[in-house]
């Protein structure tokens, strides 16, 4: 890529302050997994040093030893997972009938989903949780205290921004690709998941990011849905353990903070390069 | 992730441009293309979206609205009195309420500063990226991705963290500097230094988004079209805002609208970082404050009136979304 004619000594300049933003922004993550690393008594010293001279794993230790955090780091990937399958398919299915068909109501329905993406999910906190009390009842997979309960609001919260994001890849692979496969006798379901399926992937793992963090992230209904049950408890929660009223744990805070950061990080390095493409490209239709 | 990797995605987000000029002569395949298809083949495309968006996004929107005009606390919950109809008694009660009103301003307020200072650090940081070459341009944007992947909660705690005075490093930095006061200096116990700290973490976590969107929408410009500009003698700032700054605007935005959607809806730092609302609730925002009224103080029609006010203010932003749509004269 070319770099704008721009003279040497300023952007030399240009780089140094990059290379110090870059450093002020990953400051955090540092001491993050610093502190999770510094022995115990390191950690709460009142003369926090920026290295450490003897790593330990102690704090991922206490972490791991503290009852079913495995468990809540694998309902967490369960919900989180779930929830980026299950809106990946149905906003792909969605997106594609507002691209391709013209029927009435159309641009109504655009509007909805647009409007959608700014309902507070905060507000909604207090109708889902009388919702999932009363669905509890008939169907117990969704009620209170279960995976369902957390899954399912998430699935909601992430279709109209997901099918807003996946309008402009449906719409970037060529009409004629259609009228070649029914040409070639291939029905519509089999064009649709052959080959309209594969083309907008690479949207599809760009719109997949915001539906895992908000998945992942999630706080607010983990602490209000799940209340007696706790083996379906998620992440947050197991941090939250680590807050004492005699005293915070911070290197149990820092390392069970690092092992709820790990994941999205992955998922991150894996879908960079279509999530910089995929943003320039929806925002671009 | 490589620097190929990084450099490559602008080319991607150039080849999703023509489809802006391509658009009329599609539009009209499709036509052509809709009338060989079955009516209700769209509407079986939607169904699942609609199932879903109407039972868990539209119903508790009613049940919202309808909790707000009736007498619901703890003894209706558990059905020791039975629920009757106010109408609009919580509302009266509400904007009776000094503290609503304070709340309000408080989080309009915040909400602002977050975006403009979210979005003008995203912007600034978008275009030195244009202007350095491919290793600083490489740390820069892995340093963000990392601050964007890191989960509300756990950013939260850490920035706490950071700035424990006992144990976080930017005080001792501070001090370091000479600035004496900061020795032991709390910041979650003062009003404006809570909501600054909290001002650092979201724009921490927000800035990336805005940055690595605008960068693609810079780099999916023509670079014959800045060339030609340049050639034709066009100053640098001639360029920006003739050239610019109207090829931006649509993604310009996007990315205001998403940060004043986002920034107005802070939960989870607020709740976590000043502790359920700061030291006698002044750090609250609409949000935490709507959910103390329900869960905390079980006042769940005063929580649920908040929440139809958010509701309320938010679609006034969509509407100006969409008009700012409209004009520009965008399809939809």
């Amino acid at each position: 890529m070319r770099v704008p004619r721009i003279r040497k000594p300023w952007r030399l300049v240009a780089e140094a302050t990059a290379l110090l933003v870059a450093a002020v922004v990953a400051f955090p993550l540092y001491w993050m997994v610093l502190s999770a690393l510094k022995p115990a008594g390191e950690v709460q010293s009142t003369e926090p040093r920026p290295w450490t001279l003897h790593p330990s794993l102690d704090a991922f230790r206490r972490v791991l030893d503290q009852e079913d955090f495995g468990r809540y780091f694998l309902n967490s990937l369960l919900v989180a997972g779930t929830v980026v399958i299950a809106s990946a398919l149905i906003a792909f299915l969605a997106a594609t009938a507002v691209t391709r068909f013209k029927f009435r109501f159309r641009t109504t329905l655009l509007v909805m989903f647009l409007v959608a993406q700014m309902v507070p999910v905060e507000a909604l906190t207090i109708p889902m949780f009388f919702l999932m009390r009363d669905m509890g009842e008939s169907v117990p997979a969704i009620g209170l205290n279960t995976l369902g309960s957390l899954i399912l609001p998430h699935i909601a919260f992430s279709l109209p921004f997901a099918i807003w994001m996946l309008r402009g890849f449906v719409r970037a692979v060529p009409e004629s690709l259609e009228e070649q496969a029914a040409l070639d006798g291939a029905s519509r379901t089999r064009f649709l998941w052959q080959i309209l399926f594969p083309l907008v992937l690479p949207g599809l793992v760009a719109t997949s990011v915001f539906s895992f963090i908000s998945a992942w992230n999630d706080f607010l209904f983990a602490r209000t849905f799940i209340i007696s049950d706790t083996e379906n408890s998620t992440l947050p929660m197991a941090l939250l353990v680590f807050f004492k009223d005699e005293g915070n744990d911070w290197g149990g805070i820092m390392a069970a903070s690092t092992l709820m950061t790990i994941p999205v990080l992955i998922f991150f390095v894996l879908v960079q390069r279509r999530l910089v493409s995929g943003l320039g490209g929806a925002v671009k239709e | 992730m490589s620097g190929r990797g990084v450099a490559k995605a602008p080319a991607g987000a150039a080849a999703a441009a023509p489809a802006v000029t391509e658009r009329p002569e599609r539009g009209d395949g499709r036509r052509s293309g809709a009338a060989r298809r079955g009516r209700w083949t769209p509407w079986l495309y939607l169904a699942p979206a609609l199932l879903v968006l109407g039972g868990l996004l539209l119903y508790p929107i009613y049940q919202l609205v309808l909790i707000s005009f009736l007498k619901y606390t703890q003894a209706q919950v558990s059905g020791g009195e039975p629920t009757t109809f106010e109408g609009l008694a919580n509302y009266t009660r509400l904007f009776g309420d000094e503290q609503f009103w304070e709340v309000l301003t408080t989080t309009v307020v915040f909400a602002a500063v977050c975006v403009v200072a979210t979005l003008a650090v995203g912007c600034a940081l978008a275009v030195l990226l244009t202007r350095i070459r491919a290793l600083p341009r490489l740390a820069l944007m892995l340093a963000a991705l990392g601050a964007w992947a890191t989960p509300a909660i756990t950013g939260s705690t850490v920035w706490v963290f950071l700035f424990d005075p006992d144990y976080g490093p930017v005080n001792r930095v501070l001090v370091w500097f000479g600035l004496g006061g900061f020795q032991d200096y709390s910041w979650t116990y003062g009003r404006y230094s809570a909501f600054a700290l909290v001002l650092f973490e979201v724009v921490w976590c927000s800035f990336p988004f805005v940055m690595v969107t605008v960068y693609a929408g810079i780099k999916a410009i023509p670079q014959e079209v800045l060339e030609a500009a340049s050639l034709d003698g066009a100053s640098q700032w001639r360029i920006w805002r003739a050239v610019m700054a109207p090829m931006l605007r649509p993604i310009l935005v996007v990315v205001t609208i998403q940060s004043i959607i986002w920034d107005f809806k802070v939960f989870t730092q607020i709740y976590v970082m000043t502790d359920g609302g700061g030291v006698a609730g002044q750090n609250l925002v609409l949000n935490v404050y709507a959910y103390q009224k329900a869960f905390a103080s079980s006042q769940y029609s005063l929580g649920s009136a908040i929440g139809v006010v958010m509701l309320l203010i938010l679609l006034v932003v969509t509407l100006v979304y969409l008009r700012l749509l409209r004009r520009r004269g965008e399809e939809l």
